[in-house]
């Protein structure tokens, strides 16, 4: 049985007197579509964080693709292919959107091919993403004139133009109509599809539902549940912490 | 080098006073910077004002400094809370605060440091007290006025502010404020509200440590710049929004200088505050009691 | 309009600009302009760290003091060959000092930019903020170095005297003027250069949101020291010919606080942006104080700098360029 592409191990993450992650472990395969949810306030978005490099974690560890990537900063587990979008969206606000996608093909797209990506690959790959997402019409605007929705999409396209091998989709289709989820679960599994393992993080069920091959479960800083989606809704724990109503 | 002994005591105890004094021209910092994240540098500007309000005073009308910066601590409390309204309304609204905010407060500290040059010139100036030139003895030991009424009186001023931060709603309102700005507000208190009386405060002791400055030594307007470095090393050294390391830092930080003066020469004396504070961002930049 | 384009221009113009000086004949206008010269290239500094990466530099001054006290050592080694060297080195040293104004400026532009470096990698870890402190710290510890380095004259300062005349350009200003010129066009050149590349996207990237710059791959630590040092050297390199300038030099004048207050408040008052900004900026304030200074005070014409920038930084935080910007976009919407 081969490695899982990203392995968490015991981590634990605490902000002064707060556990924010309680001896987490939680591993992803290459190719898989994983769904984790949890109560606002579970310790998500920490994760993600302690995974991206974005946080320290202070115990346990995560291995990215074989290595060990608790050491590296940031910038450099996305350049071995670990990318995310924020859940509150961050957008290069002193440049166009067009210009926010570039930010990851100049950096972390050429790095990894040892090569500059000429303006003209660049330009083309750019347009590639913002159609995917819809926001091709708004490539020269500025982030400011964008509405919260298509801020979530140059979000989301924005970690998607790193080319990533695990994509982290933090929250990204808060506030989407119910034909804009669909359009993303469909662009997420066509990614999938390509070979990008990919993590979903959402609140939105149906969407965590139909994409995830498997679901996971934070609450309180804990994992509570992680398996097969249909079982794990019907587990009483999950009920009773999240779901329950 | 041969110090005898008694030099080097006294050489101590001027810099524990003088760290008790350091400590008051600290204290607002310690609240804007570090409990409101706003770099206002412009503090010694603010300092100096008192100073000079204080030399003008007690020269006109004989009044001790300490007690004209008492008297002046509501101008310098509306003067705080209306410069945090203008840096509000320009930039933390927009959390553009990081480049134009700090260069607002570098213009603000220039255009003071300017102003009181224009109207006071380059004299040094000083302020006439009772008790200034005398001293306590106990032994050898010494302890010139001069610097024990401000250390005093600035030590009770720590206290009280520190009674202030940990008893008062507004205090721990003004705590929490840079941690949970959400919780105050699901209380029904303004965070700006907030924020903006904290550095009311924090300009108002800019006033009694003006007041001290003055008694301790001669000013003249440039003396502002020397001050930055002191106050940030303390401030970074103690660790940011902790009053008691604040103090403690201070008092160090007056132990430290006092005795490269004796040991080295005055005109060391400015780079070893900086240094410090240098050393401290490249090892521990939290401080000995940071959060 | 590409580079090698965009060189040519600076070259006419600055070519244009030495010989109108020179046919005006009057050795008074080449000393003033040298100081807005001079201004230009340390604006342009700034910018690079302050305007495209956000993070302030508050010790201008010590850097260009660096520059300007790497000259007077090496002026006063050259001055002093007997004392420091035994016999049989005197005669090659001979051969080598003094060193050339070019050389110095080089030299001068490596010290500055490898103590940029230094600095840059002891606090650029930390928040932006406390990277300003530290340049503040910077130049006050430097500042007591040098006040406390006898060699270079210490808190009594240090003559410099340059040749009256020299070959080609006449009287000594001139060149001084020529060589100011060629910085202003490196700096200028390099400013340009960086926003039209890939390192201006990165260093854009670290002004707006340097987390989200992380998570898309920019080295962002590599990045803020690649500004760190350029800025630092292109402001060394400004205060290399200081000492030939004004012929006798002591710690005040070197780390005078016109420097840091000029060096934020005319790339902020030009516009941070574009190269242009620092370029309007220094020309602009680097005039009126010259203007100001001989009819009014220099006290007053420092506050005047003072109240612009904390004017443009809350009315018009994009600077003239911003201000230009906009005026276009809106006439060409009406």
């Amino acid at each position: 049985m081969t490695a899982p592409l990203l392995q968490v191990s015991q981590l634990s993450k605490r902000f002064g007197g707060f556990v924010a992650l309680d001896t987490v472990d939680f591993n992803v395969a290459e190719g898989e579509r994983v769904g984790l949810i949890g109560p606002n306030g579970s310790g998500k978005s920490t994760l993600v964080n302690c995974i991206c490099g974005t946080l320290h974690n202070e115990t346990g560890s995560v291995t990215f693709g074989g290595e060990k990537v608790d050491g590296l900063i940031a910038h450099e587990r996305t350049r071995r292919g670990l990318a995310r979008s924020f859940q509150l969206p961050r957008p290069f606000m002193s440049m166009s959107v067009a210009d926010n996608i570039r930010v990851p093909l100049l950096y972390t797209v050429a790095a990894r091919v040892g090569h500059h990506v000429s303006k003209a690959e660049a330009d083309e790959r750019c347009m590639e993403l913002l159609k995917m997402v819809g926001l091709d019409a708004k490539a020269a605007k500025n982030p400011r004139d964008l509405t919260q929705v298509e801020m979530r999409k140059l979000e989301l396209a924005r970690a998607m133009a790193a080319e990533p091998k695990l994509l982290i989709a933090d929250e990204s289709m808060a506030g989407l109509s119910h034909s804009e989820v669909e359009d993303i679960v469909t662009l997420l599994i066509r990614l999938n599809e390509r070979g990008v393992t990919i993590i979903m993080i959402e609140h939105i069920m149906r969407a965590v539902m139909s994409f995830s091959q498997r679901l996971a479960v934070l609450v309180s800083g804990k994992k509570i549940a992680d398996g097969k989606p249909d079982d794990v809704i019907k587990d009483q724990e999950v009920i009773g912490a999240y779901l329950g109503q | 080098m041969d110090i005898p002994f008694d030099l080097i005591i006294n050489a101590v105890i001027a810099g524990l006073l003088l760290g008790g004094f350091y400590a008051a021209v600290t204290a607002g910092i310690s609240i804007s910077f570090g409990m409101l994240d706003i770099v206002n540098i412009a503090h010694p500007a603010f300092i100096l004002l008192g100073s000079y309000i204080a030399y003008v005073v007690n020269v006109e009308l004989g009044v001790d400094p300490i007690v004209v910066s008492i008297l002046v601590l509501p101008a310098f409390y509306a003067l705080g809370g209306f410069v945090y309204q203008v840096y509000y309304v320009s930039f933390e609204k927009y959390g553009q605060e990081s480049l134009r905010g700090l260069a607002f407060f570098f213009g603000l500290l220039f255009v003071t440091e300017v102003c009181l040059l224009l109207i006071f010139g380059v004299d040094y100036r000083s302020v006439d007290a009772v008790y200034i030139g005398s001293s306590v003895r106990l032994g050898t030991m010494e302890f010139p006025l001069r610097l024990l009424v401000p250390c005093l009186t600035s030590l009770a001023m720590f206290a009280g502010l520190q009674i202030f931060l940990a008893r008062t709603f507004i205090g721990r309102a003004v705590m929490a404020v840079s941690q949970d700005p959400l919780a105050l507000r699901l209380m029904a208190v303004d965070p700006t509200r907030i924020k903006r009386i904290a550095f009311g405060i924090s300009i108002a002791t800019a006033s009694m440590a003006g007041a001290f400055l003055i008694i301790i030594q001669p000013v003249i307007p440039s003396v502002g710049r020397d001050y930055i470095g002191r106050i940030f090393a303390i401030c970074v050294l103690g660790g940011l929004g902790s009053l008691p390391g604040t103090l403690i830092a201070a008092l160090l930080l007056g132990i430290i200088e006092s005795l490269t003066s004796v040991f080295y020469g005055p005109s060391w004396a400015p780079a070893v505050s900086f240094g410090i504070l240098l050393l401290t961002l490249a090892v521990r930049p939290s401080g000995i009691l940071g959060r | 309009m590409r580079t090698p384009a965009f060189i040519f221009w600076q070259v006419a113009a600055a070519a244009a600009l030495y010989f109108v000086f020179r046919y005006v004949d009057n050795d008074y206008i080449f000393f003033a302009s040298y100081t807005v010269l001079q201004f230009i290239v340390l604006s342009t500094a700034w910018n690079i760290l302050g305007g495209y990466c956000g993070y302030v530099n508050f010790g201008s001054a010590g850097f260009f003091a660096l520059g300007a006290y790497s000259s007077v050592c090496l002026y006063t080694i050259g001055q002093s060959l007997e004392e420091l060297f035994p016999e049989s080195l005197v005669a090659p040293m001979q051969l080598i000092f003094p060193l050339p104004l070019p050389v110095l400026i080089i030299v001068a532009g490596m010290v500055a930019g490898l103590v940029g470096l230094g600095t840059g990698y002891l606090t650029l870890r930390l928040r932006g903020v406390f990277f300003a402190i530290a340049t503040l710290a910077l130049a006050v510890v430097l500042q007591t170095f040098i006040v406390n380095w006898s060699f270079v004259g210490g808190s009594r300062g240090a003559y410099v005297i340059p040749p009256n005349e020299i070959p080609f350009f006449g009287p000594y200003i001139q060149y001084l003027f020529v060589l100011m010129l060629v910085l202003v066009i490196i700096s200028l050149t390099c400013a340009r250069l960086i926003e039209r590349s890939r390192l201006g996207y990165g260093f854009a990237t670290i002004r707006d949101d340097e987390l989200a710059a992380e998570a898309c791959g920019v080295p962002t630590l590599r990045l803020k020291l690649i500004a760190t040092v350029l800025s630092g050297a292109l402001m060394g390199m400004a205060g290399a010919p200081f000492p030939f300038y004004i012929g006798y030099i002591e710690p005040g004048s070197a780390f005078d606080l016109s420097y840091a207050v000029n060096s934020i408040a005319m790339p902020m008052i030009g516009g941070t942006t574009s190269w242009a900004g620092p370029l309007i900026g220094a020309v602009l304030l680097g005039t009126l104080q010259q203007v100001a200074t001989v009819t009014i005070s220099s006290a007053i014409n420092l506050l005047i700098v003072g109240l612009l920038l904390i004017g443009f930084v809350i009315v018009a935080p994009g600077g003239i360029v911003g201000l230009w910007q906009k005026w276009v976009s809106r006439s060409s919407k009406a």
